[in-house]
Order: C-alpha cells, then sequence, then structure tokens
C-alpha cells in the first residue's frame, strides 16, 4: 500500500491547520456561511438534514487494519458509533460536531487519511476495482494508476475548479467492477496485439438527471500517455464545459453537445502540445508508487480444511459460494464481506465490526481491505485455509451473511434519512426488500440480481445501473418511487428504462416482489439472471407484472 | 389575486451541532413544537429577515410549512420537515433520542 511522502504529510496537516482556523473564524463570526460554505465542502464537510456529515476519502477504496481502526476509533469518539461507506468507496460519518471535524482530519491525518476533495467541482477520490491486485482475470492492478491520479489532482490548481465535479474511476480486467462507463473518465488497462501495456479510455460516462454511458474516446493510449493525455482532457472539458447551468455543466454534457469526434480532435490537438511538458518525471513517479503495491508473498498451503468444512457444514458452504471469488493465486480467495444483514442499512459498520475487519484483515488477509462502491467490504487475500477461522470470526462480529451479489445485496444511498438533497427516503426500501425476500427464503432461488436506490435524481445509489432499480421522488406531497429495469453497471453495461408510474412507500415492496415473481414464471432455466430474462423478452412482461390494473384495462 | 398565505415556522441547522432548530418566541429552540407560527406574510418575513442575521447560531434559515396540532402545538406538514423533528428512520438518533415519546 502506498506511504504518505514527507511531502504528502505536510500538505495534509497544512490544510488541516488552515481549516482548523476556518471553523474558529466562522464560530466568531469572522467569517459569513456564504464564505465558510466552499471551505468546508473542499475539506469534506456538509451540513445534512439532522448534522454536519463528514465525507472522507478512501483512495480507490483500499485500506488496512490501521486505518479501519482508525475510522472504528472516529466513529466511538466524535460519532453514534458506526460510519457509513459509500458508492465511491468513501466513508461518511453522519453526526460530527463542527467544532470537533478539526480533532477529526487530524486523527485522520495519523494513518495518512484525509476529506480533501471528497466535494465541490474538482477531481474526486479516484476509484477503483475492488478486487485490485488479485482478481483471476487481471491484466494490471488498477491502483498504481489510481494513485498517480490522486497525486497528480489533488490540489491541482488548473482543476480546482471545474465546471462541475469530475470522476475517475480505473479497472485492470476485462470485468468491470467499477461502473467505469459511469464515470467521467474511465480508465481500462489492456495488453494490446503487441503485448504492451496501455489504456482504454472512456470519457463522457455520468448518471443524475441525464444518465449517460462513457464513451471510447481511445481504443488504446500507451501508458506513458495517461497524464498528459487526461490533462488534455481536462483541459478541453475546462474550456469547453458549460457553466451556465449547473445541469449542464458536466462533461458528459460535453461530450454530447459536441460530439465524440470534436472531443476527441480536441484533445489530441492538446494533447500534441501537452505531451513534451511531462518530460518523464510522472514515469520516474509511478514506477515508486508500483514498487509500494507489490503484490503480498503468496504461501502455497494445504487446503483440506477449507474443503472439509464445506462438505460438512452447509451454512459455510452457501457463505463461500456466494462470497468468495476466484483468486489470480489458485490457494487464495477474495472474500466478500457483506455490510447487508438483512434489516440493515446497506453500508453500515459498527466501530466493533470494523475492529474485526481490521483483525482479520491482519491476521490472515495480508493485511489488506477494500471498500466496494457496492457498499461492502473486502478480504482481497485470504489463504483458503484459512477461510474457515475468517468465516468463525465475521459470524461472531455478525458480518457473514451469505448475501453477495443477490437480492438483499443491495445498493441504497443515505436519501431523505440523512440527505439534504434527497426527495424521498432510501434506506427502509433496502431494509424491507432485503427483509421481506429473507422471509420468502427466496433469495437463493432467484440469484443473481442487483437492486440500487437512490433517494433523488443525483443518482449517487446507481439506480440506473440497477438490473431493479429504484429512485424516490417526491409527488404530490408524499414519496413515490420509480422503477428503472434492465440497467447493468459492467461491461455490458446498459442504463435501465423507467418502467412506468410511481408507487407509493407502502406499495414499493409488493412491486418488486410482483416483478420477481414474474421473473421466476418467466427465466428458461434457473441459471438465467433476471437481466438476461429481461433482454430476452424485453420489458413488456415485466411491466404487465408491475401494472396488472393497466394491463386488464388495456385488454 | 395573491396567493393565500399558509401558515409557515421557521427553521434552521445549529451552527456548531448542525440539529434542526426552530424559531420560537425567545430566541432558537431545538423542537418545533417550541416554535412561533407565523400566520402572515409579513410577520414571517420579518422574522426571517432576523434569523439571517444570527449567523453565529443559525445556518440557512427558511420558511417552511406548518399547522397546530388539536393541542394547538405547531408541527411542519411536509415529509421531509417531519423527519427533521425526529431523525432518521434507520436508528434511533438525533432528536428522536431525547423525546420522551
Ligand atoms: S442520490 Fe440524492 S438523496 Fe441520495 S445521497 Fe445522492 S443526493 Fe442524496
Amino acid at each position: 500500500m502506498y506511504s504518505y511522502s514527507d511531502f504528502d504529510r505536510n500538505f495534509v496537516s497544512r490544510r488541516n491547520q488552515q481549516f482548523r482556523a476556518q471553523v474558529a473564524r466562522r464560530i466568531e463570526g469572522a467569517l459569513t456561511e456564504d464564505e465558510f460554505k466552499p471551505l468546508r465542502l473542499m475539506n469534506g464537510l456538509y451540513l445534512q438534514l439532522h448534522a454536519y456529515m463528514l465525507r472522507i476519502a478512501i483512495p480507490y477504496g483500499t485500506l488496512n487494519g490501521v486505518k479501519m481502526r482508525k475510522l472504528a476509533d472516529i466513529a466511538d469518539r466524535w460519532d453514534k458509533g458506526y460510519g457509513h461507506f459509500t458508492t465511491r468507496q468513501n466513508i461518511q460519518f453522519n453526526w460530527p460536531a463542527l467544532t470537533d471535524v478539526p480533532d477529526i482530519l487530524d486523527a485522520l491525518a495519523e494513518v495518512d487519511m484525509h476529506a480533501i476533495q471528497t466535494s465541490g467541482n474538482c477531481i474526486r477520490n479516484v476509484t477503483a476495482d475492488h478486487f485490485a491486485g488479485a482478481a483471476a482475470d487481471e491484466v494490471m492492478d488498477p491502483r498504481p494508476t489510481a494513485e498517480l491520479l490522486r497525486q497528480w489532482s489533488t490540489d491541482h490548481p488548473e482543476f480546482a475548479f471545474l465546471g462541475r465535479k469530475f470522476k475517475f474511476a480505473v479497472i485492470g480486467s476485462e470485468s468491470d467492477r467499477a461502473v467505469l462507463q459511469a464515470h467521467d473518465i474511465g480508465l481500462q488497462i489492456i495488453r494490446n496485439a503487441g503485448g504492451d501495456i496501455g489504456y482504454r479510455v472512456f470519457v463522457g460516462g455520468g448518471l443524475g438527471r441525464t444518465p449517460m454511458l462513457g464513451k471510447e474516446l481511445r481504443e488504446f493510449l500507451p501508458a506513458a500517455d495517461l497524464l498528459p493525455y487526461v490533462e488534455s482532457i481536462l483541459q478541453v472539458y475546462n474550456a469547453l464545459g458549460r457553466r451556465d447551468n449547473k445541469y449542464k455543466a458536466r462533461i458528459k454534457i460535453t461530450v454530447h453537445e459536441n460530439g465524440i469526434e470534436e472531443i476527441r480532435s480536441k484533445v489530441e490537438a492538446r494533447f500534441a502540445l501537452q505531451r513534451a511538458a511531462f518530460g518523464g518525471n510522472d514515469q520516474r513517479l509511478l514506477a515508486d508508487i508500483q514498487a509500494s503495491f507489490a503484490p503480498p508473498a503468496f504461501v502455497s498451503a494445504p487446503i483440506d480444511a477449507f474443503l472439509a468444512r464445506q462438505n460438512s457444514d452447509p451454512v459455510f458452504r452457501s457463505f463461500t459460494d456466494t462470497n468468495l471469488s476466484a483468486h489470480r493465486h489458485p490457494d487464495y480467495t477474495i472474500l466478500t464481506i457483506s455490510l447487508k444483514a438483512h434489516g440493515q442499512t446497506p453500508g453500515d459498520a459498527t466501530s466493533a465490526q470494523m475492529r474485526a475487519m481490521a483483525w482479520v484483515a491482519e491476521q490472515y488477509g495480508h493485511d489488506e481491505l477494500r471498500i466496494s462502491h457496492e457498499q461492502n467490504v473486502i478480504l482481497p487475500h485470504v489463504h483458503k485455509s484459512d477461510v474457515p477461522t475468517v468465516y468463525d470470526a465475521l459470524h461472531k462480529a455478525g458480518l457473514a451473511t451469505a448475501n453477495i451479489g443477490l437480492i438483499s445485496d443491495i445498493i441504497a444511498c443515505p436519501g431523505m434519512d440523512y440527505c439534504a438533497l434527497a426527495t424521498a427516503r432510501s434506506i427502509p426500501i433496502a431494509q424491507q426488500i432485503a427483509t421481506r425476500f429473507d422471509e420468502l427464503a427466496l433469495e437463493h432461488e432467484i440469484g443473481a440480481l442487483k437492486i440500487k436506490i437512490s433517494g433523488c435524481i443525483n443518482a449517487c445509489g446507481h439506480h440506473h445501473m440497477g438490473h431493479i432499480g429504484i429512485l424516490g421522488l417526491e409527488k404530490r406531497g408524499v414519496e413515490s418511487y420509480q422503477i428503472t429495469l434492465g440497467g447493468d453497471g459492467t461491461q455490458t453495461a446498459s442504463i435501465g428504462e423507467r418502467a412506468g408510474p410511481g408507487f407509493a412507500y407502502d406499495e414499493i415492496v409488493s412491486a418488486v416482489e410482483r416483478l420477481i415473481y414474474a421473473y421466476l414464471d418467466l427465466r428458461n432455466a434457473p441459471d438465467e439472471s433476471f437481466l438476461a430474462a429481461y433482454r430476452r423478452l424485453g420489458s413488456t412482461p415485466f411491466k404487465a407484472a408491475l401494472y396488472p390494473s393497466v394491463q386488464i384495462a388495456a385488454e | 389575486m395573491p396567493q393565500t398565505f399558509s401558515p409557515k415556522l421557521l427553521t434552521a441547522n445549529h451552527l456548531q451541532r448542525g440539529d434542526a432548530i426552530y424559531w420560537a418566541a425567545s430566541g432558537w429552540a431545538d423542537t418545533a413544537a417550541a416554535a412561533l407560527l407565523f400566520d402572515t406574510e409579513a410577520s414571517a418575513t420579518q422574522a426571517l429577515l432576523q434569523a439571517n442575521a444570527q449567523a453565529d447560531i443559525a445556518v440557512g434559515p427558511y420558511l417552511a410549512d406548518a399547522a397546530l396540532a388539536a393541542d394547538g402545538t405547531p408541527y411542519p406538514t411536509h415529509f421531509r420537515e417531519v423527519f427533521r423533528t425526529r431523525g432518521p428512520s434507520n436508528y434511533t438518533h438525533g432528536k428522536q433520542e431525547q423525546a420522551d415519546v
């Protein structure tokens, strides 16, 4: 894992001192709220419905035990004993007092963490595949690239006041686990026919009120050209992007309005000038960064205990069926810890759970933890022989829910339980859907299914990319939930289609249930997923299940 | 015809704690039940001006639709504002922690 250099440490500590003074001046009355607000947002501090919320960056979702423990300590000392992991691989604390935030930031700095650029119209926390460095299908670990981008973009003066926020994601394999095409810039590390490493570059993806999939800007960008090339994209966006209307300010609109060819030719023209300016320092830096992401020393050991437990313990077996993924080393596995226990808040972990995860990572996981955009926690390198022990430890901490990729593994944004921008709640909808299907004991029968819920059009819950997406809105003074169908956030990305009129708060769970029963009837084999069935059949039979009375009226 | 004025209460977030606060007879209160209910646009606007001048206590004051319960206590009518009087629905945190209900 990357450790801060003296430069990083000084930078963060100076920012923290500045912010401490800014908070003091705000409280004394020397700064107005209008003056203070942009300063607190630059440091990740929002004012929400019930309290301040501090959003802390977890660069490319990577943590170790020490960092996770520090988050637990912050939760206990300054918050309410828990934290909320988000779809941008960040963590949010929902209850800090303004006067405590400078102390929290100092505590974070002790473990090389900060909240800088987690808000505002700048380049945000760079996200990456949460299986980075571990996935069996990986060409190259995307985290060194993500770290290079983090260093390049942090406090980059030219890009501190963009027209709108700007999000990067990086993956290193063909399987897209980071929703690449929903990002302003998506980078896929690939190997070309000649065996050279480079990037496939996507631009102009984004969700929100105008969802768009990123378009391919470059089929193959040689690895060494990365920074001058992305800097050129940012420069073109900074010059062309609209600032007259915040709903038209994201680069997806710039690409849409100008056309991908026009953007490409402008970027290439800019790139021809930029390239010389970098002179190889960026590549030397990248080489240093790469060294700090060297894979752990994998060991070979018998995995008999693992296989024996799988045969003798069906509950353990079920956990290993859903929560383990293929590791590049045959004796290892990637273990996903679900933060979606049925009826709990998606993405929340108590301080005790954070400490339990830190402990298992240190003891059995080469001290590595990842946060996924799906709001779960990953132990990327667990030797199979250790899985029974890890499972038992997780079980004790309430962290052994066997539901990864299933209907209760729901993404939900904070919605109107916390977020000041929300138009409806999302958390209780997720809780109720998970509980309902658990009671019906149907979740394993249903198989792979992604439900994603947002509490407003901003789409932090990625509802457009859900096989079933749910968007909470306000309609005539009450909460109303709109369903989208057929979304997909992977390498076969698609944006879900709106199914029809919204459902009331107390109708939405039953509507989802009707949809699922229809799918179970319609699928041509138990292994045809909801998404596959939807793609084969189109929306009509699913809409008929959602709106039975409409169909009767039409007949 | 001017639109008829619907009663309002005045609310904001507390600068240091961040929680919802309400404009009451003698300064800011922590509960909507203590809020003043404004029946006229003039009185509501005047209170909002005064509240705006108290930036050392209150952040982002605004008027919210409200009504009187049978027992005469004011309460906000929009569901967002109702949530602000209580706290989130997933944990007993926020104002509902203190409430003796
Ligand atoms: S989608 Fe809307 S409600 Fe949900 S977190 Fe984002 S801004 Fe808030």
